[in-house]
């Protein structure tokens, strides 16, 4: 309004030069604001199936949208069972008992009051890339590797409390049970439990968000997502595990014998280009920086190599500083494409040597049915015209 | 160490109020069994937790009808939720079905489930008859109980189930790492 009468005053006036000057003024921006929101320009969200039961399902992280090694909270993966509690911290607590000296309940001020820790992990579902099992396989990164996301955890060593409830001789696992509707249960082994797992309540600096477990969650390094169980309410330390159908029906893998593998914990190495991925268009041929990437549940990225000509070379890609171990690792690849129809995909090789089998070579052992731990070679086609989908 | 008096001192209390902090950090309290009581019930597969109570297919058909057919079908047979009888024998065939009777390799896993987390819409509302007649009759159908089994807390652990052995540890890593080319 204001700016409106500014120019046709400077019309009226028949002056050129001060019109022009009066154009190029700029408006004041947005106030200050209590919580931030990012640019109303930036469309990446989380992608879920449609659902009659939209309360049990996941949501897939937009990785093609993704800078760095970090995931925002809100675009971090979800899976839930039962839904999203909606939880008080004021009124939550947590039970440690079974095998213990000292049975111990917590409230969440008991356990922020607790020496802590903050540790960048990356967390991926034991069904991520579920769908590259079949011959169809996922169209876009966001779709075929999206369960995976990665975030600064903090909260108090798990170690720390199982010491002070005193574990008593012949305990071998947890079990951990969270207060969703459900009361999702994982058994895990103890020795991974006095090894690295935290218990957590924050997450890239904030507090956990309600579907990543608000107020207490477990976070356990590089194994497989549904361990990590949110919203804890108890963890009976057991000589055994308790057999729960999340550890029996679900996350076990089905072998071609009619076997079927159980407690298959770590995620294995496992990388994937982003840039250029499936469903993007590359305008026309020149010097692109292609990018994506990998991770290990057992350690730390040593290597990752990229192919843009379907496996014939590898070339060694660069990794951003610093590499932590059961982290996302970024890696970076100057590519020049000739406008030529090229296969690309990238291979991870982790610090215990083992390097990302193709996906060949996973099924000529797993078969098709085992459902969970993929990790095979992705590969994307870009097409003359530029369009990039999967192979 | 301190344990026997803390005991006593919940004892002497009427077993509600226990005071015994972590011995380093001084946080938290002894749970007391009302805590335990309100957390739900967990049961391992030797059948430790499970609840007093008693069910039958025959009792269980009227429970499954009315609280579990809506999504599983009148017999098991899946709708929107997933199916859980049949599929004996399918497992090493190229189209496995995982199902309770071809699948679950413990019986206390059924009971635990159902009561944890079943029906999906209003998981906590049947009562523990309900849930061990519901197990009886799911058991039922895929031919590992009869229909007139009663089972409770000791019965239910005894139930061999199909695939019991159908499950090994992690062999990973399993796939040989590619020659570098």
């Amino acid at each position: 309004m204001k700016r409106r009468r500014v120019l046709q005053l400077g019309a009226a006036l028949g002056g050129g030069l001060l019109a022009r000057k009066e154009v190029s003024a700029r408006e004041l921006g947005k106030p200050l604001g209590p919580y931030g929101q990012r640019s109303p320009f930036e469309k990446g969200v989380r992608w879920t199936r449609e659902s009659k039961t939209p309360e049990a399902g996941s949501s897939f992280t937009p990785l093609a949208e993704s800078h760095g090694i970090l995931t925002p909270s809100s675009l971090h993966y979800e899976r839930h069972h039962a839904g999203i509690p909606n939880i008080d911290p004021a009124r939550h607590r947590l039970v440690i008992q079974g095998m213990v000296e000292r049975p111990l309940l917590l409230t969440v001020d008991d356990i922020k009051r607790l020496p802590s820790m903050s540790r960048i992990l990356l967390m991926e579902c034991g069904g991520n890339s579920g769908s590259e099992w079949a011959t169809t396989t996922g169209p876009t990164v966001q779709r075929s590797h999206g369960l995976a996301s990665c975030s600064e955890w903090t909260g108090v060593p798990l170690r720390l409390l199982l010491e002070e409830v005193g574990v008593r001789s012949g305990a071998a696992w947890l079990i951990a049970e969270g207060a969703d509707a459900g009361r999702m249960q994982r058994s895990l082994p103890l020795a991974k439990a006095m090894d690295d797992m935290i218990l957590a309540y924050g997450q890239n600096g904030e507090a956990l968000r309600p579907e990543q477990g608000y107020p207490l969650r477990l976070v356990v390094p590089g194994w497989e997502g549904a361990t990590h169980v949110k919203w804890l309410q108890r963890i009976v330390v057991a000589a055994e595990p308790y057999q729960s159908r999340d550890e029996t029906s679900k996350y076990t893998d089905l072998m071609p014998d009619g076997k079927a593998r159980q407690f298959t914990f770590p995620m294995e190495a496992k990388s994937v280009i982003t840039y250029p991925s499936g469903g993007q268009t590359l305008p026309g041929p020149g010097l692109y920086e292609l990018t994506g990437l990998a991770w290990s549940g057992r350690g730390r990225v040593e290597r990752v190599d990229v192919t843009t000509d379907g496996g014939r070379s590898w070339r060694q890609a660069r990794l951003q500083e610093p590499v932590l171990r059961l982290a996302f690792a970024r890696f970076r690849l100057a590519w020049q494409w000739d406008g030529r129809e090229a296969t690309i995909a990238s291979r991870c090789v982790d610090e215990t040597g083992y390097v990302q089998p193709s996906r060949e070579a996973l099924i000529a052992v797993r078969g098709v049915n085992s459902g969970f731990h993929y990790n095979g070679i992705k590969l994307w086609k870009v097409s003359a015209n530029g369009n990039v989908t999967n192979v | 160490m301190c344990r026997p008096g803390v005991l006593a001192a919940a004892v002497l209390l009427g077993g509600t109020v226990a005071l015994a902090q972590s011995p380093k950090f001084g946080v938290g309290r002894t749970p007391t069994e009302d805590d335990t009581r309100a957390l739900g019930i967990m049961v391992a597969p030797d059948g430790t937790g499970l609840p007093a109570g008693s069910g039958t297919a025959v009792e269980g058909k009227e429970v499954f009808a009315a609280r579990c057919a809506s999504c599983h079908g009148q017999k098991g047979e899946g709708g929107d939720g997933p199916p859980l009888v049949g599929g004996k024998g399918t497992l090493a065939t190229p189209v496995p079905k995982k199902t309770v009777g071809s699948y679950w390799p413990y019986a206390t896993t059924v009971w635990d489930y159902v009561n944890r987390a079943m029906p999906f819409n209003q998981p906590g509302t049947l009562s523990h008859d309900e849930v061990y007649a519901v197990a009886a009759y799911v058991l039922f159908l895929n031919d590992i109980v009869g229909e007139k089994q009663v089972l409770n807390a000791k019965s239910l652990p005894l139930v061999k189930m199909p695939n019991r052995d159908g499950f090994v540890s992690d062999p990973r890593p399993d796939v040989p790492p590619r020659r570098s080319e």
